[in-house]
């Protein structure tokens, strides 16, 4: 279901042409035809992010083409709705690579679909940056040359909440996921990391609801059941919703240490509401209480642009759009080894600061932001929070070389 | 396990029991009066839902309190009664008399249109409605708290049971259900205002789908997949209780509400097979339900491909499609051929169905089953034991085969709309097993990888080995509906009763063409599935059997040929209007009714008849 259609950038304003005008708009102008680049995402099914995010490279978008677009053409984005399914996500990556002739492929939201995209790129030997899907498997076991990721993967934003779990003396654990890949793989690696770095931690409960279709009460008693004296948390959306207004009401999250992954992006807490689990360990994004200046700035013009306070997405969006114009710059051209190249141990100045795409697995080396939920006001957010740089908490080299096939 | 958790967890399943009853009772009352499954009628619960959660936070801006929130569920569920007015004068009044087939479809356009209305009038957010006043706290039982507001659901279905019982046995509106119930034609020849009684009934229905979707705003946040997810669990409690009963849907609904509520201990990850398993053993036990009745024989009306004369020079037309089939890799570039890969593929799925429903006169309503079946063999056995493309495929159809082979013992033995029912069932559990058998199928993820072998990779090859073997499929199944077989299945369709007095035995013959038409299901499947290299579970969902019987209905249903043509023609359609627009299920819907309703015979239908006008 594609939820924009062709949207052809024309600066400084740009111009969404309609049905007809889609297929051969008569723009004839002197300068050289711009740089198609193919986007998907799934706007339809998971909006809370994903529109956040189109917000986001939209805006560098027209940051980028007002200045002139990059090799002295214009850039094109031809945006997709990739329908939230791995079938659906390859078919629209195909029409966008051989109708479109795109030079490289962005987005996705779901891992799932993100492996999928992975394997689609081996194998018709094109660039895909996977913005949001956070399994390992995309940079590890299923990861190649032509798949890379700029978000901080489950094994990284894990490692970085058990650290904060040692603290609390929780032995106890119970693993709430969606039972897909995203929330596989974070349970995979939290039972590791756990039993690694806790000493005398086990696993007493797990809990695996299908996405979107968890049944709030039971799971919950499932895992007061248990006895946990903590829960790690994999759930976002409208699952979290449910789970976090059953577990309110049971009294679930009282004297527990919770560890959850992502519940402090306001994507997934806003719609929380004024029942937000207060101290609750998280990642998120406390855009409220930045203030380096370069990204402040940031958020003062997304928030003058859009009327809307910024999310992860729009952050991220952003991110990913500037590294791209950064990618194709250095490369010089829009052929996929030359981008590849020019991607692979690359340093990026973005606006959280200079991150780097480790070569060897495809990985940046952006990072989180690591906190507590707090109660503000009538909504939630974070308190006592902390960036870690997404460097030392990477798999390292050995790790990787272990599991990748190339 | 102590007493308190099995407690707690026994009163969480008599309150999904509760909700899944009001709902499901709706769709029961409008089945016995219009004898229309309602597609839609997961569309107005979820209506219903958004409504309220919408409505009622408004409300309680302006009152806070216990009234007002009631008040505010009660007024969304009125609304959601009168939509369910308008459906019925604008939509169903027209099709009551059309085929089963016809009926289900123009509901699904429905759900559909709503699909996309709901997102444009609610916005794709999901919306979680306020928590009831007054019941925030939760209440301890045996030591455990549990959330109050579940309490008041667990009361409110025997509530809706009882005044739904008082309304149709003490009421002159009751009264008049249930002898249309019972026989409709009898009623209207008694001088009873047809029109204004089935109105009526759709109010009811609607407005209990909006009470059942209101009452869930405090539990479950309002999005898009509810009415799906509800529609086939309502679907299963109105066939396990016999449709058109209320009792029998509150005992089906205590039983499913339990069996989740249990399952999830027994079977974390299988909870959604469990309930359609239910239903198939039921219905292979009793093939109406707990208190269904047996339908009236006669009283279903099989469409189906006509006999004629063949047409003169059809093998010299047959030679060009093949010779225009050949050359189209000279001329076209590599997406067209992708595009002309995938129509060709859907020619074939649409064409095995073609056998079962035009032929056969076995409405299917689950056909995606050995399409997903076909696609899923193929790419197991290139996961699991490393086969290449020439050996998945084969391995794909013979498991369609046999999928058909044990859903077709089955289905069979049902006729109408349990028919279709059953084979909807036997889809959803493969789609639940795909779904949810994780180690295996790899559920949400699907199985990526599945590519073909080297000479068959270019998109110019792949659609040459497709080209040919849709071809020769396509043929074989021709021979097969103008053999004897053929024929007999026609006339069983015709007059179950009389192919049987002449010694036709028409289980078997079903049963054969269940297994034909899925092995040819299954080789669509393998092929689809090697042309997008990967598989997931929404090949075996509701609307991929839905793209089937839409290009079955595009086509032609009394054509032979309808079907490739209606493929054809849908995935066209398709692939140039849905990266223009958001709005492509509203489009695909209102076509969907618009066909039912204007145009039943289809595109080749509609030119043969043109032509043999003119002649």
């Amino acid at each position: 279901m594609a939820t924009i259609s062709t949207i052809r950038w024309l600066a400084p304003a740009w111009l969404a042409l309609g049905a007809a005008l889609a297929l051969g708009a008569p723009v004839a102008q002197a300068q050289q035809a711009p740089i198609k680049i193919g986007e998907l995402n799934s706007y339809a099914q998971w909006a809370a992010f994903t529109v956040p995010y189109r917000n986001g490279w939209q805006m560098a978008l027209e940051e980028i083409n007002a200045k002139g677009g990059v090799l002295g053409r214009k850039i094109e984005i031809v945006s997709r709705d990739d329908g939230a399914t791995t079938g659906s996500a390859t078919r629209v990556a195909d029409e966008l690579v051989s109708r479109e002739g795109v030079s490289l492929l962005f987005g996705s939201f779901l891992s799932n679909v993100g492996v999928a995209m992975a394997d689609y790129a081996n194998q018709k030997k094109i660039v895909y940056i996977a913005a949001e899907p956070l399994t390992d498997a995309v940079t590890m076991a299923q990861g190649n040359r032509y798949t890379f990721r700029v978000r901080p993967n489950n094994f990284m934003q894990v490692g970085m909440l058990v650290d904060q779990a040692k603290a609390s003396g929780a032995k106890r654990w119970a693993i709430v996921a969606p039972n897909y890949e995203y929330g596989q793989s974070a349970a995979a690696v939290f039972k590791r990391l756990i039993q690694e770095r806790v000493p005398g931690a086990q696993i007493v409960a797990e809990q695996y609801p299908a996405l979107g279709k968890i049944e709030a009460g039971a799971t919950a008693s499932a895992i007061e059941q248990a006895k946990p004296d903590g829960i790690f948390n994999v759930l976002f959306g409208p699952d979290l919703t449910q789970f976090v207004r059953e577990g309110n009401t049971r009294g679930l999250f009282e004297d527990t240490t919770v560890l959850s992954l992502l519940t402090g992006e306001p994507e997934w807490l806003l719609p929380l509401k004024d029942e937000v689990p207060e101290g609750w360990t998280v990642t998120g994004y406390p855009w409220d209480e930045i203030k380096e200046p370069k990204h402040k700035a940031f958020i003062d013009a997304y928030r003058a642009k859009y009327n809307d306070t910024p999310r992860l997405g729009s952050l991220l969006g952003y991110m990913v759009m500037t590294m791209i114009r950064d990618a194709i710059e250095r490369a010089g051209s829009t052929e996929t080894e030359a981008i590849i190249k020019a991607l692979e141990d690359a340093k990026f100045d973005t606006v959280i600061g200079p991150i780097t795409m480790r070569g060897i697995d495809n990985q940046s080396t952006m990072g989180a932001w690591v906190g507590k939920l707090v109660l503000k006001g009538a909504t939630g957010g974070m308190t006592d929070w902390t960036y870690k740089e997404g460097a030392s908490f990477m798999p390292t080299e050995a790790e990787v070389k272990a599991v990748r096939k190339d | 396990m102590d007493p308190a958790f099995l407690a707690v967890q026994a009163l969480s399943g008599l309150s999904s029991a509760s909700s899944l009853f009001i709902t499901a009772c709706g769709l029961t009352i409008v089945f016995g009066v219009t004898r229309i499954v309602n597609f839609a009628h997961g569309s107005l619960y979820m209506i219903g839902a958004y409504t309220a959660a919408t409505l009622v936070p408004r409300l309680l801006e302006l009152s806070f309190g216990p009234v007002t929130f009631w008040a505010g569920i009660l007024a969304s569920a009125v609304i959601v009664g009168l939509i369910g007015v308008i459906i019925e004068v604008l939509l169903l009044r027209r099709i009551y008399g059309a085929p089963e087939l016809f009926q289900l479809l123009a509901t699904f356009g429905v759900v559909l249109v709503v699909q996309d209305l709901v997102v444009q009038v609610f916005g794709p957010q999901d919306i979680l409605g306020p928590r009831a006043p007054g019941l925030r706290a939760p209440v301890e039982i045996l030591g455990r708290r549990f959330p109050s507001y579940e309490l008041v659901l667990i009361a409110a279905g025997p509530i809706v049971l009882g005044l739904v019982w008082l309304l149709l046995r003490k009421t002159r509106f009751g009264v008049l259900v249930r002898a249309a119930t019972q026989d409709r034609d009898m009623v209207a020849s008694l001088g009873v205002n047809q029109a204004l009684l089935f109105t009526g009934t759709l109010f009811l229905g609607a407005f209990l789908a909006g009470l059942g979707g209101a009452l869930q705003i405090p539990r479950v946040s309002a999005n898009t997949g509810m009415d799906l997810s509800i529609i086939a669990e309502a679907f299963v409690v109105t066939v396990v209780g016999g449709m058109g009963s209320v009792p029998g849907a509150f005992l089906a609904a205590l039983i499913i509400g339990q069996l989740q509520a249990f399952g999830i201990l027994i079977f974390p990850k299988s909870t959604l097979v469990v309930v359609f398993l239910l239903m198939a053993v039921v219905l292979a036990i009793r093939p109406h339900g707990f208190f269904g009745r047996a339908e009236i024989v006669g009283g279903t009306h099989a469409v189906g491909i006509s006999s004629r004369a063949p047409l003169p020079g059809r093998q010299l037309i047959l030679l060009v499609v093949i010779a225009v089939l050949a050359a189209f890799p000279l001329l076209a570039d590599a997406y067209l051929l992708k595009v002309a890969t995938e129509i060709l593929i859907f020619a074939l799925f649409a064409f095995s169905l073609q056998l079962l429903i035009g032929v056969g006169g076995v409405v299917s309503f689950g056909h995606a089953a050995f399409f997903g079946l076909g696609a899923y063999g193929a790419a197991l056995a290139v996961k699991w034991y490393g086969v290449s493309m020439e050996a998945a495929l084969p391995l794909g159809l013979a498991l369609a085969a046999l999928g058909a082979c044990l859903v077709g013992a089955f289905v069979v033995r049902l006729s109408g709309i349990y028919l279709a029912m059953m084979t909807l069932a036997a889809a959803q559990i493969l789609y639940a097993v795909a779904f949810q058998w994780v180690d295996v199928t790899g559920g949400d993820n699907g199985i990526v990888g599945v590519w073909p072998s080297s000479w068959a990779s270019g998109p110019a090859p792949y659609y040459l080995l497709t080209a040919a073997l849709t071809v020769v499929t396509v043929l074989l199944l021709k021979r097969i509906i103008d053999a004897p077989f053929g024929y007999a299945l026609r006339a069983a369709r015709d007059s179950e009763s009389r192919a049987e007095a002449i010694g036709l035995k028409v289980r078997q013959h079903r049963w054969m063409a269940f297994m034909i038409a899925g092995a040819a299901a299954g080789l669509a499947g393998g092929l689809y599935a090697f042309s997008r290299g990967s598989v997931d579970p929404s090949l075996l969902g509701i609307s991929t059997s839905v793209d089937a019987l839409t290009m079955l209905l595009l086509g032609g249903i009394q054509t032979v040929m309808g079907p490739l043509v209606g493929a054809a023609a849908l995935h066209a359609l398709r692939d140039w209007i849905m990266p223009l627009t958001s709005l492509w299920r509203l489009l695909l819907g209102l076509s969907i009714i618009a066909m039912v309703l204007i145009f039943p015979r289809g595109l080749v239908g509609t030119v043969r008849d043109w032509w043999e006008a003119r002649a």
